[in-house]
């Protein structure tokens, strides 16, 4: 029920018509992660929602420890102890994931929901071939395909990275870093998945290279209808190759708007925050913080866990926990100023 | 791999051989000792009485092995003898040479030390990457790192403890010696049952004597490339545990483990002594120590030059494989 509503509204914020017929690839519902540790319970996801559709592209955007990669770990359902998935659903397609047996699970990663990890250059096997590691992916979820077909694609998925043949018999240490990062794209398309979470794919690179992993990612990405999840802090990137940014502070999505709507009027006031703190080609000279530190999330602030550093804090921000809301638009907030506005729209 | 390389490595395989023999040669002539003395005296305490001749016999067997030239001519002629492949002759056990005490105590040595030495690094590898993952049941953690506490037990004590209990109290296994009393060697299955049976213990001693090392070295790190990248990326990629385990966790612990292996070829020698000496085998250890008792030192160098040979061309060997375990590794 509340699929449907989300997805209504997602449908009215975006501004192509055709891709608001495209299926819904993913849906996150309340999902939430603690980590249980000697100095208490630190609840890392509280409540997430998210939608997705295919083909759409959305940037994940917070501070260390607000929860991103954490995100991304439960919807692969790797969170290891003394993490724990509590609560929520995570659908791609028509699968439950938490309702899977882990060996099916194990089927899903990279089938139905792909990874791209964050440091490419630690990511392969240092003593195979780069070849074999995109084989025994292969291996893990097809049956009944021939060595020479499963070479077969994995040179083609090497080549759609704009990677040479050759480097199929090659071994991790003869890559340069971005080389790494387009064989790791490669492995995360290798079965056309219908979600590709990208975690800070870039952030190792120069920025030549860090432009040309991101066009490879949109290429592929079109091409095989993916919706992907590119985690980050670079909002530079995000302005540049994304539909849409979703804001994370302290384990919560306070915003989801599309690009445009969040670089031209940000609502919730770390987004806010976030954008006055963007260098700006007029004004140079002073940069704009943010005050205060990222709360802790084993003692999160009373109420609005962002209230400590908001300039909009009211008296009922110190004491209730505002719930995520739609805006007329579509737009996601967790925000109480959006709270009589958000009525409005219910009635 | 470039045939440069291994001549260059074979160069020093000689010079490695050539130093450790001129060390070994130098140190038994430092005591006044003179075994062909000592061997008569002892064998007129057995007669019960000294030939009148005796310092002229004693003489005579001297300039017949060429004890009374000076040091350096019987250093170079020792020299001039190993080029020759001639390793000279015992002086405790004429006519006896060193050649065939060697052809006779080797195989024993080789089979036991070798295969325990092997069986030792197989499984307390995997029982170190066992306990380091994860998902182990904790039996086996528990049972894999009781062989740490073993590893401070000395192999002489683990030796005679293992005789004590296991040959002497439980009579489960024989005390010493290569087969029982009275059976005669032949190629038959009960003669082969019955040796592998008297090596039961000592293979144990040994086995249980290094097992704790590798199981702690292997743990250690199997802790740390558990935590790298590629172990959680090929999770990612929804590989089965035992791909993971096998191909990204193992194949990359073992890496350093391989050069222990090739060091711990070293320590095989001292535990052959000990090990050999306590259960009366006849291998080169035993032969070592009784040539040592009786400062024979043609067969301590004999002894001394082959183990160096033998462990030296096994580092190589291993240094040569090395790179077809990690692809970084090229010998240029």
């Amino acid at each position: 029920m509340t699929t449907t509503t989300q997805a209504a509204a997602t449908q009215a914020a975006t501004t192509q018509a055709a891709q608001s017929e495209r299926e819904t690839v993913l849906t996150v519902t309340d999902l939430v992660v603690s980590y249980y540790t000697d100095a208490g319970r630190a609840k890392a996801l509280d409540k997430v929602n998210l939608t997705l559709k295919a083909g759409e592209k959305i940037g994940l955007v917070g501070e260390s420890g607000s929860g991103k990669s954490t995100m991304a770990l439960a919807m692969m359902r790797m969170i290891k102890a003394p993490g724990r998935i509590e609560a929520g659903n995570v659908v791609v397609g028509d699968i439950d994931l938490m309702s899977l047996s882990d060996k099916d699970m194990l089927q899903a990663r990279l089938s139905q929901i792909a990874y791209i990890p964050q440091g490419a250059m630690n990511s392969l096997n240092p003593v195979t071939r780069i070849g074999s590691q995109l084989v025994d992916a292969m291996k893990a979820h097809t049956k009944d395909v021939s060595k020479e077909e499963m070479k077969e694609r994995a040179i083609a998925a090497l080549e759609s990275v704009e990677l040479k043949p050759e480097v199929f018999k090659m071994y991790a240490h003869e890559l340069s870093g971005g080389m790494k990062q387009r064989v790791c794209i490669a492995i995360g398309i290798l079965l056309e998945p219908k979600v590709i979470i990208a975690d800070e794919p870039t952030s190792a690179l120069d920025v030549v290279t860090q432009r040309q992993v991101m066009e490879t990612i949109n290429r592929i990405q079109e091409q095989i209808g993916a919706a992907v999840i590119l985690i980050g802090h670079d909002m530079g990137l995000m302005a540049q190759s994304m539909d849409k940014v979703a804001v994370m502070y302290a384990g919560r999505l306070v915003e989801v708007s599309t690009v445009r709507e969040m670089f031209t009027d940000p609502k919730h006031p770390y987004s806010q925050a976030l954008i006055r703190s963007l260098p700006k080609l007029e004004e140079k000279g002073v940069f704009e913080g943010i005050p205060g530190m990222a709360p802790s999330l084993l003692r999160l602030p009373n109420g609005c866990a962002f209230h400590p550093r908001c300039r909009d804090v009211m008296d009922h921000c110190k004491t209730t926990r505002p719930e995520n809301q739609v805006l007329t638009g579509g737009r996601r907030v967790t925000c109480h100023l959006y709270a009589e506005e958000n009525e409005k729209a219910v009635a | 791999m470039s045939l440069k390389y291994i001549g260059q490595r074979i160069l020093y395989l000689f010079l490695v051989v050539w130093a450790a023999s001129t060390i070994t040669f130098f140190i038994p002539r430092l005591s006044s000792r003179n075994p062909v003395r000592e061997r008569f005296a002892e064998l007129a305490r057995m007669g019960g009485f000294a030939p009148a001749d005796l310092e002229k016999i004693i003489a005579d067997y001297s300039r017949a092995f060429g004890l009374d030239k000076p040091l350096f001519q019987q250093y170079f002629d020792y020299l001039a003898g190993i080029a020759r492949f001639d390793l000279g002759v015992s002086l405790n056990l004429y006519p006896k040479t060193v050649a065939m005490l060697l052809w006779e105590s080797l195989p024993w040595t080789i089979g036991l030390l070798i295969v325990t030495t092997i069986l030792a690094f197989v499984i307390g590898n995997l029982l170190g990457a066992l306990s380091a993952w994860p998902q182990t049941p904790n039996w086996i953690r528990g049972f894999a790192t009781s062989f740490v506490m073993l590893q401070g037990v000395p192999p002489v004590l683990l030796a005679i403890l293992l005789i004590f209990f296991i040959g002497f109290k439980l009579k489960l296994a024989p005390l010493g010696g290569v087969y029982s009393i009275g059976t005669i060697p032949e190629f038959s299955l009960s003669f082969i049952l019955n040796l592998l049976w008297h090596q039961m213990l000592p293979a144990l001693a040994l086995i249980f004597g290094s097992l704790g090392g590798w199981v702690l070295s292997m743990r250690g790190m199997g802790v740390t490339i558990q935590g790298e990248d590629y172990v959680t990326y090929a999770e990612h990629k929804g590989l089965g545990a035992r791909t993971i385990f096998r191909d990204y966790y193992l194949r990359n612990a073992l890496l350093p483990q391989v050069t222990g292996f090739a060091l711990a070829l070293g320590n095989v020698v001292v535990n052959a002594i000990v090990v050999e000496s306590i259960f009366g085998l006849p291998g080169v250890g035993s032969v070592l120590f009784a040539a040592i008792r009786s400062n024979d030192f043609l067969v301590i160098y004999g002894i001394v030059l082959f183990i160096t040979m033998g462990v030296a061309t096994l580092m190589i060997i291993v240094e040569l494989l090395y790179p077809l375990l990690d692809p970084r590794i090229k010998h240029t």
